[in-house]
């Protein structure tokens, strides 16, 4: 990405770097004014290609106006160029680097370009157009938001259960395979959930997907294919935004379609395909847990007379623990819990039905429990390549516990996780859960009933949040134990594997 | 493809002989339309572009006729069986079981409903159901109903249906005619399921999706033959079933014939193992409290979608119909006269009364709450409230025709007065006839 922006940089004239620098002290001395309200507009209102100005800006701030047509003209043309050296890259998970660092640094000189991921973008009604009509190429039905969204949050997707995509869709469905449309309902229905759950149940309706294609005439397989997943992968988007896992999973599974040589026969490519798809299952996730957990236990990372504590329900770390009781390791294990999802309960459920012996707490608790405790081992949904751990909402709250207790925090990851976005605060990319899942009803009454009706009320149900590399000690892969600094390390080397 | 959709239009109508005697029920007219064209439209409605039509010769002819099913876009692919009445609706499963390819939609012919169709068959979907179906709350029936006498007749064979906690989890059926002695609950559903709830009020739309398995399983066991009566009540018990749910009985003869019956019904599909590798890392469970994974680890799972708003009525008795012509005409945007009737100006029409093609309405006539059919002549000084008038009926001058029904091609003679009665088809009804 970094050499892509050298050589854009290169085909400026003398005369527009100078107009660019004067522009740049310009809008800087108009910023220092405006400092607060921009830091603030800054994370959401990034406008990459609408904005006039070269450099990033927020567009709160004026912009000379001789230079707009020419500097438009001259971005639009660097940016077929990026295009189109960018074949393969596909998926809403924001890929760019530094997505949320709206402020160039003074000394680059270059207009750098970045476009942010339209799931990011939701207030911007121009990216929604778009997505519209994206969605109607691909006959796939719109599906639309639902309830007041809290302002920090209201870049950001919020859909109700109650109106499933399924509505606007024909009933023996013939646009989308009827596989897909199963899965997305269970997405949004969240009977599967769960980052390894998800990828795989993904990865299974493909399989099916496979199976029933027929190459159409004129056409190559390798192509083709790729073609017929896109409007799947919308969709299913729609119904429940994709994981880093899902993204990861799709970008292989393209990369297997299209190397695929010309001359293969239909049969042939299928077979090949299918059994690509078991060998990732089998290789990413269902070896990469034997693995994690065999590291954990051999290196001692549970020992007799533990007590470790786990969040919410991941299947990872379920797996690891039992593991554990399996070889006769003698500890305990505290369970936090934290409403909406309560999905702790889950997580109980397993580990008590081994024997092992659990105690149940809600996240309020959590600071009373941890003297108690000598370790803390947390799933994750994905690692960024900055070293941040995305995780269900609450985690960091635990790390940060932890840390002031000085208790060790673990987490347990499988490498094909590992996404190259970059992301610091929780607020920029983040999945917005049905509001209505907050009103519980207690003895006959539901306080929370008429929410809608109050225009200053909003309810905000985050599903995902960051964790900062310092409060997490190790984290266990399949790789070995690295520290949370060498994800690039290992995210480099998966790509030149590649 | 997904579903294939089945509509079972064989049905003779054995509780309302009167109207059915010279027409099949399938093609009642309803708001001037054939009573099988509102499942067509609620199916065509949805999206689906082929039906598999089972149904009579009779009804087949009548088809090839009527315009309104000729307008429908779909394929209809009509299957004919006899006329005698013996197959019931699972045996006219079975024998187009060479034709089903996927799971199926099977629908009654005399159902006329507004439902979401997308609501029963999310719930097949979502959690791979091997049966999703709709029921109703049953509405009272307000209409008086022409040639019964006296109180409502004793309550028909009630229904109990128990569902679970978020009510759609199908527990348990019966009949009451089947409880002789009590209603008795096997302890294996209260210990998965401690709070059911009982609900007697339901209507069965008789609208089922089924696994093609199922259809598999009948084409093995011959003895079933009626989808509601028998299969229903049979897949509804087989959730809770110990041979279901543990293969480690293999050792028993009797359990050895059970599994073959049920091999069909528990087919896995050639992905089992990545299911239920993503069923277990799944951290989601259809209930808490006991130490059993998802659905109790039940491969046979029955749902139903209760509509508590909405019409969903099943065309099967005289009440029912006249309600449902009532109703029916409000589930379109139609204008109520079609445009080739013949309409006197003083003749005074009630907004909520349909007037079919080609009628001749003279003056001095009033038609209030009333449906009247094709072709139907309504002569002068007419009074008709509250009625139903078939097609091809010839109404003299002065008659006075109040709550009653009127089959096709019969005659009313000049001044009769009719409350409450039921004219068969073709009937001629002297003049001044009083009843």
């Amino acid at each position: 990405m970094l050499s892509l922006i050298v050589s854009e940089g290169k085909d400026l004239t003398k005369e527009e770097k100078q107009r660019l620098r004067k522009e740049k002290k310009q809008q800087k001395k108009i910023k220092e004014k405006k400092d607060d309200k921009a830091s603030q507009e800054n994370e959401k209102e990034k406008k990459p290609v609408t904005s006039a100005a070269p450099a990033s800006q927020p567009p709160t701030q004026p912009t000379p106006t001789k230079t707009k047509a020419e500097l438009k003209a001259e971005r639009r043309a660097r940016q077929e160029a990026e295009r189109a050296s960018k074949q393969t890259k596909k998926g809403e998970t924001g890929q760019q680097a530094a997505t949320s660092k709206p402020k160039a640094p003074p000394s680059d000189l270059q207009p750098v370009v970045k476009r942010l991921p339209e799931h990011i973008q939701v207030d911007n009604p121009d990216v929604l157009k778009k997505l519209a009509k994206k969605l109607e190429r691909q006959q796939i039905p719109l599906r639309s938001d639902y309830g007041y969204k809290v302002s920090l949050f209201s870049h950001l997707h919020q859909y109700s259960r109650k109106a499933p995509l399924t509505q606007q869709l024909s009933i023996p469905s013939t646009v989308i395979h009827p596989a897909i449309v199963r899965l997305g309902l269970q997405y949004s229905h969240g009977i599967v959930a769960g980052s390894n759950a998800r990828s795989v149940a993904l990865l299974h309706a493909f399989k099916q997907v496979i199976r029933d294609y027929t190459t159409p005439q004129n056409e190559e397989l390798s192509r083709d294919l790729v073609n017929k997943l896109k409007p799947y992968i919308s969709f299913l988007n729609q119904c429940r935004p994709l994981s880093a896992s899902m993204g990861n999973a799709i970008k292989y599974i393209k990369k297997e379609i299209s190397n695929i040589p010309s001359n293969c026969k239909e049969d042939e490519a299928k077979n090949k395909l299918l059994n690509c798809i078991e060998s990732y299952i089998n290789e990413k996730i269902i070896l990469a847990g034997v693995a994690i957990a065999k590291c954990a236990i051999e290196k001692q990372k549970i020992s007799d007379g533990d007590v470790i504590l786990v969040y919410g329900c991941s299947s990872l770390v379920n797996h690891i623990l039992c593991k554990a009781f399996e070889k006769n390791r003698k500890f305990r294990v505290i369970v936090v819990d934290s409403r909406p999802r309560l999905e702790g309960k889950e997580a109980l459920r397993r580990l008590v039905q081994k024997g092992i012996s659990c105690t149940y707490v809600l996240i309020s608790a959590v600071s009373y429990i941890l003297p108690e405790v000598s370790k803390v081992f947390l799933g994750a949904h994905a690692l960024l390549a900055n070293g941040y751990v995305m995780s269900r909402v609450g985690t960091s709250q635990i790390a940060l516990v932890a840390k002031a207790f000085n208790v060790p925090v673990l987490v347990c990851c499988e490498t094909y996780k590992f996404c190259d976005r970059v992301q610091t605060d929780s607020f920029v990319s983040n999945e917005l859960d049905d509001p209505d899942d907050l009103i519980v009803t207690r003895k006959g009454t539901t306080p929370l009933e008429g929410w809608e009706n109050e225009s200053s009320l909003g309810l905000l149900n985050l599903v995902y949040d960051v964790t900062p590399p310092d409060f997490v000690d190790l984290v266990i892969t399949e790789l070995g134990m690295i520290p949370c600094t060498s994800v690039p390390v290992v995210l480099r080397v998966k790509n030149v594997d590649q | 493809m997904e579903l294939q959709a089945v509509l079972m239009a064989a049905g003779g109508g054995s509780r309302m002989t009167d109207l059915t005697y010279n027409t099949p029920k399938a093609m009642l007219p309803v708001g001037n339309k054939p009573l099988m064209w509102y499942p067509l439209n609620l199916l065509e409605k949805v999206g689906f572009e082929e039906v598999i039509v089972i149904t009579t010769k009779e009804v087949q002819k009548a088809m090839s006729t009527d315009l309104k099913i000729k307008d429908v876009k779909m394929k209809l692919d009509v299957v004919s069986i006899q006329e005698d009445g013996d197959m019931g609706t699972a045996d006219a499963l079975r024998h187009i079981q060479p034709k089903i390819k996927t799971d199926i939609l099977v629908l009654s012919c005399d159902l006329i409903t507004d439902v979401a169709l997308h609501e029963v068959v999310d719930l097949f979907r979502a959690h791979n159901a091997t049966m999703a179906m709709l029921m109703s709350k049953a509405h009272e029936f307000t209409e008086t109903v022409p040639g019964q006498k006296g109180k409502k007749k004793t309550a028909e064979q009630r229904d109990f249906v128990g569902v679970d906690k978020s009510g759609k989890r199908l527990l348990f059926m019966a009949n009451e005619a089947d409880l002789e002695d009590g209603l008795s609950i096997r302890k294996s559903i209260m210990r998965k399921h401690p709070r059911m709830l009982i609900k007697t009020g339901l209507v069965d739309a008789h609208l089922y999706c089924l696994k093609k398995a199922v259809v598999d399983f009948l084409t093995e066991n011959k003895s079933i033959s009626s989808i509601r009566g028998e299969l229903v009540p049979y897949l509804v018990r087989k959730q809770f079933s110990k041979t279901v749910n543990s293969q480690k009985l293999k050792d028993d003869t009797d359990d050895q014939t059970q599994e073959k019956n049920d091999g069909p019904l528990l087919i896995s599909s050639r992905d089992e193992p990545l299911l239920q590798l993503a069923q277990e890392r799944s951290c989601w469970n259809d209930h808490r409290g006991d130490m059993s994974e998802a659905y109790h680890g039940g491969k046979l799972r029955c749902y139903v979608h209760i509509m508590d708003q909405g019409l969903c009525c099943r065309v099967n008795t005289l009440a029912a119909y006249i309600e449902v012509n009532r109703l029916a005409p409000k589930l379109f945007e139609e204008p109520s006269v079609h445009p080739s009737a013949d309409i006197s100006e003083r003749c005074q029409m009630g907004s909520d009364s349909i007037i079919g093609a080609v009628c001749h309405i003279a003056d001095k006539t009033s038609i209030k709450r009333s449906t009247i059919g094709n072709f139907t002549t309504v002569k002068e000084k007419v009074k008709v409230t509250n009625s139903i008038i078939m097609h091809g009926v010839t109404i003299e001058e002065g008659c006075n025709i109040q709550g009653s029904v009127i089959c096709s091609n019969a005659v009313i003679g000049r001044g009769a007065d009719l409350k409450y009665c039921l004219v068969g088809n073709g009937q001629h009804i002297e003049p001044e006839g009083k009843s």
